[in-house]
């Protein structure tokens, strides 16, 4: 009988990784060929012969740990690759959180000046002491608030002292004095200084924009001042720094 | 991709590449160094690793890539001249194998880990491959890079060969047969 079968043939019958149609005629030709029958039987016996070269080499527990602590190390950055981004983002929302706070605590508490210089000029009357003179003025919050402050002398100057009135603040009392520059009004505003008050108005020094008015804000002797009105910045940071001379 | 589940799903894998690697490099030294070396690299390499793939084939062929480079492997593919022209394959295909050949093949398992060992390392691990892990042949091309008529072949010499070595040894044990022959079919 002729036989044209070769050893990749065979090997593949035995893998059963020939293709199915052909499988049948190999079957059927080692039944009949004798030579190819005992080369299979070879193959079959090396195959049987190859099973202990399975997990012949087995590796110590030792090394096994040393592979899986090798592994740790990565897996710990990945762990802070994946953790990393989020925090810095947390951190960064819980910046813009607290800047806004802060931010809108101030701009909450300019608001609140505004309205009281508003609320001033609105009124029938506006100032509970009317007077020019200091003197008079000065005087006349003995007793209503509980602390003292100097008025500069603004004879000369292009300012006008109108009058004072009481105010509140957060349930504090404070005083505030009503200057006329030309055809403007500007309020000063004083009260005892706390650390709220600290913290919601506490600005780089100069004059800033509220609610379409200048004010400027400082802190001094345990005292907080607002100078607030719609005259031109100069004009604000001039009558706050007449104020600053005579309260430092 | 997670290490975490990188771990999960190559570490199952590591007896048999140990394995693998002991029987490439014959030496257990040299076997941590090559497996250790091959899942350091995987891990580096997972992120690009496709979800999908065959990964027990990815990592034995990382770990062979890795053995083949490696001063072992270069050591031992000077000493192992490859061919995988299976033209002359019929003719080193031996039927001088006797029953009573067979026999003794059965009774000296030894001899065939022995006749493993030294084969040159490509068919070596083509063996290794099919017989100790029951790779597919598209997984063997998978891992050493070839196409599969070439697994085929390879595969088929490196069988012939250890049958070769196998009955030669068995031969020298009788004392009855000479060297084996390969006459053509």
């Amino acid at each position: 009988m002729d036989c044209d079968q070769n050893a990749v043939t065979l090997g593949a019958y035995l893998d059963g990784e020939l293709p199915a149609e052909k499988t049948g005629s190999v079957r059927e030709h080692i039944g009949n060929c004798p030579r190819c029958a005992a080369d299979l039987a070879d193959l079959v016996m090396v195959r049987r012969a190859l099973r202990p070269a399975r997990g012949l080499f087995t590796p110590s527990a030792e090394f096994r740990r040393r592979v899986e602590r090798q592994m740790e190390r990565p897996r710990r950055r990945w762990w802070a690759m994946q953790f990393i981004p989020g925090a810095v983002l947390a951190a960064a929302v819980l910046l813009v959180v607290v800047a806004w706070t802060l931010y809108s605590h101030r701009t909450d508490g300019f608001s609140e000046i505004a309205d009281m210089h508003v609320n001033a000029l609105a009124s029938a009357n506006p100032v509970d002491v009317v007077s020019t003179d200091r003197h008079t003025v000065k005087p006349w919050f003995q007793g209503k608030i509980p602390f003292s402050f100097n008025v500069p002398e603004l004879a000369g100057t292009e300012f006008n002292l109108v009058g004072g009135r009481l105010v509140y603040f957060h349930q504090r009392p404070g005083a505030q004095l009503i200057v006329a520059m030309r055809q403007h009004k500007i309020s000063v505003l004083i009260f005892q200084d706390s650390p709220e008050m600290d913290k919601a108005f506490a600005l780089p020094a100069g004059v800033r924009h509220s609610n379409a008015f200048s004010v400027e804000s400082w802190q001094s002797e345990g005292l907080r001042f607002f100078v607030i009105g719609d005259a031109e910045p100069a004009g604000i940071d001039k009558l706050a720094q007449l104020m600053k001379v005579v309260n430092q | 991709m997670n290490p975490e589940f990188f771990e999960s799903v190559a570490m199952p894998l590591f007896d048999q590449l140990y394995n693998f690697s002991h029987w490439l490099t014959g030496d257990r030294t040299d076997a941590e160094d090559l497996v250790q070396e091959t899942y350091a690299k995987a891990l580096k390499g997972f992120r690009s690793f496709e979800e999908g793939t065959n990964l027990r084939a990815w990592m034995y062929r990382i770990l062979r890539n890795t053995f083949l480079t490696s001063r072992a492997g270069l050591k031992a593919q000077t000493m192992a001249p490859l061919d995988d022209d299976d033209t002359d394959l019929e003719i080193v295909t031996s039927h001088n194998t006797t029953p009573e050949v067979l026999l003794l093949q059965k009774e000296s398992e030894q001899k065939v880990m022995d006749a493993l060992a030294s084969m040159p390392v490509h068919y070596r691990e083509i063996v290794l491959l099919s017989e100790i892990e029951e790779m597919s042949y598209k997984e063997i091309a998978q891992v050493l890079a070839i196409p599969m008529g070439t697994v085929m072949s390879r595969l088929a010499r490196a069988r012939t060969m250890l049958r070769q070595a196998l009955t030669a040894r068995s031969t020298e044990k009788a004392g009855k047969w000479t060297v084996i022959k390969t006459p053509s079919r």
